[in-house]
C-alpha cells in the first residue's frame, strides 16, 4: 500500500514537471507580457529594460529552471497583471470555483441518477424517448450557448435570478462562501445548471446503460423468480451495482469540472480560477498561467490517485495486486 | 439539491432584482482595476478607476481642458523649474491634511527607478518643498507638457504610505507588493470601501471633498463583466445601471428597449495603417519594397472605400479621418482632415506611374481582439486592395502575439490605434510614431521609417514652450505625413455606453468614466 502510494507520488511529480515544461515552451507563443505592460508610446530602451528586469530576456530553459526552483520553495511569483503574489490570487479564487463545482456535481448526481433509472426501467416509454432526445441536445450544446440562453430567460426576461457574479459572500477564515446568503444561492443556480448539464446527461446515460445491463443479469432474474418486491430488486440490488462506474466517472469529472469551468466562469463573471486564468492568458501573465497549470496538473494526479485507492478499498480483489 | 430548490423558490418569491437605491450607481465594464497602486501599472482603465479616489495637481474639466486641481496656480520660475501653489484645507480620506510633503512623496514615488509609470514623468528630475503649500518640480530641460503629464499623477498621502510601509512602489520585477495595491487613500470625490478583483469594487462619496460636487451619488458599485453578452444582459435585467462599453451590434437592441438609452461619440482613439520601410517586403522578398514610393502609398489610400467601411462595418458610428489625430487633440488641423478620395482609376494611374501596372504583393496584418471590429476592418481593406489589383496576404491575430511582432517590425502593412493618452496631445504622435527610433523617440515607429524633417519637428516641439508655435510645429508634421501618405488614417473609433434612462452620465472622447459628473435621478 505504502509502496503503491510512493510510486504514485513519483508519477505525480513527473506529470507536473511535464505539464509545466510544455507550458513554458508554449508561453512564448501566447504573447509578450512586455508589450502588454508597456506604455503606448514606450521607447524600445524602456521595453528592453522591463524585459530584463522581469528576466524574460533569458532562454526559456533558464526561466523554467528558475520557476521550478522558486516553486519548490513555495513561491509562485507575482502576477504581471495584478501585481500581487500568485498564491494569494489562487487562494482567493479557489472557494468560488470549488463551491460551483460541488453544487454542479450534486445537481448532476441527484437529477441524473433518478432519470437514468427511470429510462432503464421504462425503456420504451414516450417520456424516455423524449428524455433521450433532450439529453443529446444537452450533451452537444456548447456551454456558452446554454449559459447565455439561461441568462436571457431567467435574468433578462423573467428577472428571477442574477445574470452574473457570486452575490454576497461571507468570509470564514480565508474561505469566502456564497452558501450562507440568499443572493449567494440565487447566483449559484444558473452557473451550476450550466456547468452540470453536460455531466448530468453523461451520468444519466451511464446509469441507464448500466441498469439495463444489470437488470438482464442472472441474479436479478433469480430475484424476480423468488418473487422479491420489484422496488427491492430495482433499487437495492440493481442500482447499487450499476453505481460503481458512476462513482469513478464522477470522481474524474470533478477534476475536469474544476479545470474546465473556464467557459462557465467567463459567461457568468464567476470570480473563480477559470476567470483568473482566462484574464491571465489575454494579458500573457506568465506567472499566473504557470501556477494555474501546475495546480490543475496536481489536481488531476491527486484525483486519479484517490480514485485508484478507493478501488482497492472497495474491491478486495485489487488489494493484493500492485496498482 | 433540496436546499438548491428552496433557494430557487426563495429567489422566485422575492425577485432578486432589488430596486436601485437612490443615488447608487452600479456600473460595469469589460476590464477591472488591476491594482490600486498608481505606480504599479500602466493600464488606462485602472487609472480611470483610481481617478475616482485620487486627485491630481491639475485636472481635466468637462471639456477636457486642463484646470486647477490640488494646485491652485503655477508659474515657470526658470525653464526647468515650475512652482505650484497648493490648495489649502484639503484632507485625505483618512483625515490627514494635504501638504507639500505629499506632493514631493508622490512625485518621488512616481520617478522611483522601480516605478512602473515613471515614463509618465520622464522629464522630471525631482520635486522640492518650498513651504507647506508650495512645491517646485524640477525638469531635465524645457518641457511644454508637464501639466498634461500631471493630469495622470495621483497624489498620495505621505503619512499613510509611511504608516503602511508602502513608500516603495509595487513592482512585479522587484517582487514588491504593497498595502497600496489593494487599498487607497486619496483626496478624491469617492472613497474606496472594498476591492475584490473581477468581482466588485465599492466606493462611497467623500463628504469632505474640497470641490463642490456636481454629482448626486452616495455610492458606486463597480462590477466588471468580461463577457459582452452577459454585460448587456446584466444591464437589461436591471442589475446594472450603466455599462461603459456596449458592443456595436447591441446598440439597436438597447435603444429599442423601454427604459434604456445609448450615448455615442467618436473616441480619441484613431485607427490607422502603417507601412514597412525596409528595402524588401516580407511578402515578396528579393524585390524592391514598393511601399517606399509615395505614389504606391497614395494608390493604396485611394483604394480604401472609407464610406463603405463606415456604413457597413462600423454601422455608421465611426468618424472617418484624413489626419493622424482627433479634433479635440492639440496639433489637429482641420484643413488636412479630409481623406484621399476612394478612386480606383486614380489608384490604377498612380500604380502605373510607379511602375506597378499589374499591382504587387504585400502582407496586411491586424489584431482581432484589440480594436472595434478590427478583424472585419482588415479583411474588408484586403478585399478592396485585391479589387485594385494588389495581391494581399492578409492575417489577423490576437493582440498578445500581434503587438510583439508589430514592435519588432515584422509586418508589411499593419494596423494601430492611437489615442495620444494620457497626455492628450499631438506630441505623442510626433515622438512615438513619426520620429525614427533614436534617443528614446520612435517607440512605436516599428516599420523603420526615417523622415529627417519629422525627426527635427519632434525635437523642436519637445522643447517649445510657446503654445501657438508648438501647435504650428505639430501641424507642419501632420501635413508632411498627409502629403507623403506616410500612414493611412482610417477613422476614430466609436464609443458607445448604455444606461438606464434615469442615469445621466456624460461621455468623454478619452473613454474615461467620470462619475463625479454623473446624476442618478
Amino acid at each position: 500500500m505504502i509502496a503503491s502510494i510512493g510510486s504514485r507520488l513519483g508519477q505525480a511529480v513527473l506529470v507536473m514537471l511535464a505539464v509545466t515544461a510544455i507550458a513554458f515552451v508554449m508561453f512564448r507563443y501566447v504573447g509578450d507580457p512586455v508589450a502588454m505592460m508597456s506604455r503606448e508610446d514606450a521607447s524600445p530602451a524602456e521595453k528592453a529594460e522591463l524585459r530584463a528586469s522581469l528576466g524574460l530576456d533569458r532562454p526559456a530553459i533558464v526561466q523554467y529552471g528558475d520557476f521550478l526552483g522558486r516553486t519548490v520553495k513555495g513561491d509562485l511569483g507575482i502576477s504581471f497583471r495584478n501585481q500581487r503574489p500568485v498564491v494569494d490570487l489562487l487562494a482567493e479564487r479557489l472557494p468560488a470555483t470549488l463551491e460551483l463545482v460541488i453544487v454542479a456535481t450534486l445537481l448532476s448526481l441527484s437529477v441524473g441518477i433518478p432519470i437514468g433509472v427511470y429510462c432503464a426501467l421504462k425503456p420504451d416509454g414516450a417520456l424516455t424517448r423524449a428524455i433521450q432526445t433532450l439529453s443529446l441536445v444537452g450533451i452537444s450544446m456548447p456551454t456558452f450557448v446554454t449559459g447565455i440562453g439561461l441568462i436571457l430567460i431567467f435574468a433578462v426576461t423573467l428577472r428571477w435570478l442574477p445574470s452574473f457574479g457570486r452575490g454576497d459572500v461571507v468570509q470564514i477564515g480565508g474561505w469566502s462562501t456564497g452558501f450562507l446568503t440568499r443572493s449567494g444561492w440565487a447566483s449559484l443556480i444558473l452557473p451550476s445548471i450550466t456547468l452540470a448539464l453536460y455531466q448530468l446527461t453523461l451520468i444519466m446515460r451511464l446509469v441507464r446503460a448500466e441498469m439495463i445491463d444489470v437488470l438482464s443479469s442472472d441474479y436479478i432474474r433469480f430475484a424476480k423468480a423468488r418473487g422479491l418486491p420489484s422496488r427491492y430488486i430495482n433499487f437495492r440490488l440493481a442500482l447499487r451495482n450499476a453505481l460503481m462506474p458512476v462513482v469513478t466517472v464522477t470522481g474524474l469529472q470533478i477534476g475536469s469540472l474544476i479545470a474546465f469551468a473556464i467557459v462557465t466562469e467567463t459567461v457568468f463573471q464567476w470570480p473563480g480560477m477559470g476567470l483568473l486564468f482566462i484574464q491571465a492568458v489575454s494579458f500573457a501573465d506568465v506567472p499566473v498561467m504557470a501556477a494555474y497549470l501546475l495546480f490543475v496538473g496536481f489536481l488531476f494526479v491527486v484525483i486519479n490517485m484517490a480514485v485508484d485507492l478507493t478501488y482497492t478499498l472497495i474491491d478486495p480483489r485489487l488489494r493484493t495486486r500492485r496498482a | 439539491m433540496k436546499r438548491g430548490l428552496m433557494a430557487l423558490a426563495g429567489a422566485l418569491a422575492i425577485m432578486v432584482t432589488q430596486s436601485a437605491g437612490a443615488q447608487t450607481l452600479r456600473w460595469s465594464a469589460p476590464g477591472d482595476a488591476v491594482s490600486f497602486d498608481p505606480n504599479a501599472q500602466l493600464d488606462s482603465f485602472t487609472q480611470n478607476i483610481q481617478l475616482m479616489v485620487y486627485d491630481t495637481l491639475v485636472r481635466r474639466n468637462r471639456k477636457l481642458e486642463i484646470e486647477p486641481g490640488l494646485a491652485t496656480s503655477w508659474q515657470i520660475v526658470e525653464p526647468t523649474r515650475w512652482r505650484f501653489k497648493l490648495r489649502p484645507g484639503v484632507k485625505f480620506h483618512d483625515g490627514e491634511s494635504f501638504t507639500a510633503d505629499d506632493v514631493v512623496t508622490t512625485v518621488m514615488r512616481t520617478i522611483d527607478p522601480d516605478s512602473r509609470n515613471k515614463g509618465n514623468l520622464a522629464t522630471v528630475v525631482k520635486a522640492e518643498k518650498v513651504d507647506d503649500m508650495t512645491v517646485d518640480i524640477v525638469l531635465s530641460g524645457p518641457y511644454p507638457l508637464l501639466l498634461n503629464d500631471l493630469t495622470g499623477i495621483f497624489v498620495m498621502s505621505k503619512s499613510w504610505l509611511e504608516k503602511n510601509n508602502s513608500m516603495k512602489p509595487g513592482n512585479t520585477s522587484t517582487g514588491v507588493t504593497t498595502f497600496a495595491s489593494t487599498h487607497a487613500n486619496g483626496t478624491g470625490p469617492f472613497k474606496l470601501e472594498s476591492y475584490a478583483p473581477d468581482s466588485k469594487t465599492v466606493m462611497t462619496v467623500n463628504e469632505g471633498w474640497w470641490d463642490k460636487p456636481e454629482h448626486n451619488l452616495k455610492r458606486i458599485e463597480f462590477r466588471p463583466i468580461k463577457s459582452d453578452a452577459t454585460r448587456v444582459a446584466a444591464l437589461l435585467s436591471g442589475e446594472i445601471d450603466m455599462i461603459s462599453s456596449l458592443p456595436l451590434q447591441d446598440v439597436p437592441r438597447v435603444t429599442g428597449t423601454q427604459g434604456f438609452k445609448v450615448v455615442e461619440d467618436p473616441s480619441l482613439r484613431l485607427i490607422f495603417l502603417g507601412f514597412n520601410w525596409k528595402p524588401e517586403l516580407y511578402a515578396d522578398p528579393g524585390k524592391k519594397n514598393p511601399l517606399l514610393d509615395v505614389k504606391v502609398r497614395q494608390a493604396l489610400w485611394h483604394a480604401v472605400d472609407l464610406d463603405a467601411i463606415q456604413k457597413r462595418i462600423m454601422r455608421g458610428k465611426s468618424r472617418n479621418t484624413g489626419t493622424m489625430v482627433a479634433p479635440p487633440v492639440p496639433g489637429y488641423v482641420a484643413d488636412i482632415d479630409k481623406p484621399l478620395a476612394f478612386d480606383l482609376a486614380q489608384t490604377k494611374k498612380l500604380l502605373t506611374e510607379a511602375g506597378y501596372p499589374n499591382g504587387f504583393k504585400t502582407g496586411l496584418t491586424c489584431t482581432n481582439d484589440r480594436y472595434i471590429a478590427d478583424e472585419q476592418l482588415c479583411l474588408a481593406i484586403a478585399g478592396m486592395w485585391t479589387k485594385a489589383g494588389i495581391q494581399v496576404d492578409v492575417k489577423t491575430e490576437s493582440k498578445a502575439t500581434y503587438f510583439p511582432r508589430q514592435d519588432r517590425g515584422e509586418l508589411d502593412v499593419w494596423m494601430l490605434g492611437w489615442a495620444t493618452l494620457p497626455q492628450m496631445d499631438g506630441f505623442s504622435v510626433l515622438s512615438g510614431i513619426f520620429a525614427s527610433r533614436k534617443d528614446g523617440y520612435g517607440g512605436s515607429n516599428a516599420g523603420g521609417m526615417v523622415i529627417p524633417a519629422l525627426d527635427d519637428l519632434a525635437r523642436k516641439t519637445a522643447v517649445e514652450l510657446d503654445e501657438g508655435k508648438r501647435r504650428a510645429l505639430m501641424g507642419e508634421a501632420f501635413k508632411i505625413a498627409k502629403d507623403q501618405a506616410l500612414f493611412i488614417p482610417l477613422h476614430q473609433q466609436p464609443l458607445a455606453w448604455a444606461m438606464r434612462s434615469n442615469v445621466d452620465m456624460p461621455q468623454f472622447p478619452d473613454e474615461y468614466v467620470r462619475p463625479w459628473f454623473a446624476k442618478v435621478n
